[in-house]
């Protein structure tokens, strides 16, 4: 602990007074936590354990931070609502100006008043070069951002960017803490100050993470006064962990979670998700750059047979980046499982089928080797699978397993199984996907997908803010994708997660967000842990 | 025993390696710089994470020149040599904070878990050893070789997993992990207690073998030895026998076994860590080494290495003070 002033020392003494006297009438017991543990407080078991808690550095910027607020967050459905805005944002008409009024009276976890100030202070140290944020390109439309008097930010675009409000769940820093030290390495990045539900109270790396209620929140003092984030890599500790009643819930992979489906004191969650898993078919290469074999391939895959044997059930078959449970999935592109039709189309291309079976054009054979990040399972039971699919339609595909560093050279002519997904808007996911104009740049459109009706749907939808004209667009995209697909989708994978039957929240059961490729801190049925309540016990006042 | 202590010669040895220590702590950290730039794990991906799936390449090289990850492993050596010297460890990328804040965070606690462990390896793999070789053949001498062989065999972080199952799951008796409750988030001296039981136990445990077997062949070999028949012939008591002479040879062995077994306690500590979610360094240079990151990387191993070289000069020191015959160093 550097040294503070006065005001930060009482304000910490006060905060750190009253969490003392919220534990004490809590804890009658040892404070010893799991299913027979006090009622307001709750541990959950995750696998990942975050890099850095600075949203100047990344964390936070998909929203739903436990510490901090964005100017908007996410709903349940991904709808936006306001948190540090009073409202949703004013658009100018020609979707160049954003203009968001501060709610009043928000103050830090330190006392300090949050103000405009801060605000324009976030995002002009993410986008500064010297700043160390690898997610800088999601801000790539905004041009300039300031303050208006104390309550109210303008941002300014480059280009009309629809989506651009739900880039603004990024949590907010406090200037007076934050600007004051190196951006990089600062112990700010350690120990955050933010407006959020929670304030950090300790972060033991490779141990845990403890968060005590924020009992000045502008939402309202949430009712579970403490909350635990245990870091366990290992799934079949976290389960152990989660059963011996040291976890009161955890993330578990499917057959982990099923062990727990006759514990009556457990809920299973199965979070849907935008996580797909497909395999980039590059246009560099003879074979995967043909249309043809393209378009065959996507019929030859037997999607729900990966979702039942390799996710046991625990997802949905995936016909572009856009889940089919989405109300942007556009109706009519599923492709069904037709090896007919896929050794049709191969016939009538020209593929004939040569001595060994594997088809040849033109003394090109049909066969390409397909890459996947070795040591992650699922990648390589989807790879397989794939494999011997394409094997049935005689397209012989090699399967090899690399580590990124081995795999990022070859992308341009090689197939690989990548894995991704970003929910809220289809700009997103598929811009980065199929923009022509961004083959090869780091790992996005990584086969090199070419096709300008995309491409021209891909900037009509971002740069208009009309649904109409944006979901005509996106329809346009995924038709394209079925007429020349650059990818074969496989599946979307729902995350699971087991957590004990003891709470509920005014709007009933617990409930998920629909989840990103990469699992959030907050991702999992505690992304609203502030709204939760004990059960049984008579909600208490919020 | 109630001779002086040659405080001199000793002094004078662990003069004379500590500056043989300079060269080999330099040698290592401009090996580590060397290895790490040629291993094909780049500092800039690991430093991006899953963002840098999305990150566009003019981003992921301004990360690359903001991290220095763009110049010369050696002038990267050489700056990092530099500001060492003058006590400023620089910025680990991966921790996002100062070398020195991420080991003062974390070495105490591994030093606390392998201490423990290591003590108790000693002291258990000693008397254990010194009963089975007093009778060699028979029953405990058997049932504890038997058990000392298959640990041998057994993975740490596999008694770890089995540890959780039987100590947490089955009987209740002991967290699981972590450094206190799970819930809790003040570190108090009786929760660490309870919660290092385990990790200690089964670090320990997997060590005890080495100590157990050496101390067992040292004893069982020195009783058959002439000076132990003489005494024997003399008609010492058997006690007397053990402890003068037997234990005495036989031990010198396990004394140069101290020093070695440190880099085994190392790795093992790191997979024990890993099982209990101990808050200790291991992690922290697992992660190092596969994110490049090269000022935290060359701090740990400048750490590890002189454990092993401190190691190394207790253990020279112990056999001289035991056998003075050895002398330290000439």
């Amino acid at each position: 602990m550097a040294a503070r002033t006065v005001r930060r020392a009482t304000a910490a003494i006060l905060t750190g007074a009253v969490a003392l006297t919220a534990a004490a009438c809590s804890h009658p017991g040892n404070g010893a936590a799991g299913s027979g543990g006090p009622k307001d407080s709750a541990v959950v078991g995750i696998a990942y354990e975050p890099d850095t808690l600075s949203p100047l550095l990344g964390y936070g910027k998909d929203g739903n931070s436990k510490i901090f607020d964005g100017l908007l967050a996410f709903d349940a459905d991904l709808k936006l609502r306001p948190a540090l805005a009073a409202a949703l944002p004013t658009v100018s008409a020609d979707g160049l100006t954003y203009t968001y009024k501060l709610r009043p009276g928000v103050k830090f976890s330190d006392g300090k008043p949050f103000t405009a100030k801060d605000v324009v202070f976030t995002y002009r140290t993410v986008l500064d070069p010297k700043t160390n944020n690898p997610s800088r390109t999601e801000l790539d439309a905004l041009e300039d951002v300031r303050a208006v008097g104390d309550d109210t930010v303008v941002f300014t675009l480059k280009y009309p960017y629809a989506p651009f409000a739900e880039r603004t769940v990024l949590a907010i820093a406090p200037e007076h803490v934050a600007g004051r030290q190196d951006v990089n390495n600062g112990p700010f990045t350690t120990k955050p100050i933010g407006t959020g539900p929670y304030v950090l109270t300790g972060w033991s790396k490779g141990e845990k993470l403890t968060f005590q209620a924020n009992p000045n929140y502008w939402g309202g003092a949430p009712a579970v006064k403490k909350f635990t984030m245990a870091v366990i890599k290992d799934d079949d500790v976290r389960a152990t962990r989660l059963r011996a009643g040291d976890l009161d819930g955890a993330i578990l992979p499917p057959n982990l979670a099923a062990n727990f489906k006759t514990d009556k004191t457990k809920k299973t969650y199965a979070a849907t998700t935008y996580d797909y898993r497909t395999v980039t078919l590059p246009t560099h290469n003879e074979v995967t750059g043909d249309t043809a074999v393209r378009r065959a391939l996507d019929l030859a895959v037997d999607r729900q047979a990966m979702v039942d044997k390799i996710l046991e059930g625990a997802g949905k078959p995936a016909y572009g980046p856009v889940p089919t449970g989405s109300p942007w999935f556009a109706k009519g592109t599923e492709r069904r499982h037709d090896l007919a039709g896929a050794r049709k189309i191969l016939d009538e291309a020209g593929w004939k089928p040569g001595p060994d079976g594997i088809r040849v054009k033109n003394g090109v054979r049909a066969a390409f080797p397909l890459w996947y990040l070795s040591g992650d399972k699922l990648r390589q039971d989807h790879a397989l699978a794939y494999a011997s699919d394409a094997k049935k339609a005689g397209v012989e595909i090699t399967t090899q397993a690399g580590t990124w560093e081995v795999i990022e050279p070859r992308m341009k002519t090689d197939a690989v199984l990548a894995g991704g997904g970003s929910p809220g808007d289809p700009d997103f996911d598929q811009y980065l996907l199929l923009k022509s104009a961004l083959a090869g740049d780091g790992f996005n459109n990584m086969a090199w997908y070419d096709n300008k009706a995309v491409d021209r749907a891909l900037e009509e939808g971002r740069r208009t803010d009309d649904p109409a004209q944006r979901r005509a667009a996106y329809d346009t995209v995924q038709r394209e994708l079925v007429k020349n697909p650059g990818y074969t989708f496989l599946t979307h994978i729902d995350h699971l997660y087991v957590v004990a039957d003891r709470w509920t929240t005014d709007a009933g059961d617990l409930t998920t967000q629909t989840e990103p490729h990469d699992h959030g801190l907050a991702s999992g049925p505690w992304w609203n842990v502030e709204d939760w309540k004990p059960k049984g016990s008579g909600a208490t006042a919020k | 025993m109630s001779r002086r202590l040659p405080w001199g010669a000793m002094a004078r040895m662990t003069g004379r390696r500590a500056l043989a220590a300079v060269p080999v702590l330099l040698g290592v950290t401009l090996a580590v710089f060397a290895v790490a730039a040629a291993s094909p794990f780049d500092p800039v991906k690991a430093y991006a994470g899953t963002a840098g799936l999305t990150a566009s390449q003019e981003n992921l090289d301004q990360l690359r020149a903001n991290l220095g990850a763009d110049r010369p492993w050696l002038t990267r050596w050489w700056e990092w040599l530099g500001r060492a010297v003058t006590g400023d460890l620089g910025d680990s990328s991966v921790m996002r904070q100062p070398v020195a804040d991420v080991i003062a965070e974390r070495v105490g606690w591994s030093a606390l878990l392998a201490a423990t462990a290591f003590l108790l390896a000693v002291t258990l793999g000693t008397a254990l050893g010194v009963l089975a070789g007093r009778r060699r053949g028979g029953l405990l001498d058997r049932a504890v070789s038997s058990a000392a062989y298959t640990l041998e065999a057994a993975p740490a972080f596999w008694l770890g997993l089995l540890a959780i199952w039987f100590f947490a799951l089955k009987l209740g008796a002991l967290p699981a992990g972590g450094l206190t409750d799970t819930a809790s988030e003040t570190v108090t001296a009786g929760q660490v207690a309870h919660h290092l039981v385990l990790p200690a136990l089964v670090l320990g445990i997997s060590q005890l073998p080495w100590f157990f077997l050496y101390v067992r062949q040292g004893v069982g070999d020195a009783l058959e030895e002439d000076p132990v028949r003489g005494a024997r012939a003399r008609g010492l008591g058997e006690r007397t026998v053990l402890t003068g002479h037997a234990l005495r040879s036989g031990m010198l062995p396990m004394l140069t076994l101290i020093g070695s077994r440190v880099p085994e306690l190392i790795t093992g500590a790191l997979l024990v860590e890993t099982v209990f979610s101990w808050p200790g360094i291991a992690a922290a240079t697992v992660q190092a080494a596969v994110s490049v990151d090269f000022p935290l990387l060359a701090a740990l191993t400048v750490l590890a290495t002189a454990a092993v070289l401190l190691g190394n000069l207790l253990s020279d020191l112990l056999y001289g003070l035991a056998d003075p015959r050895v002398g330290f160093d000439g």
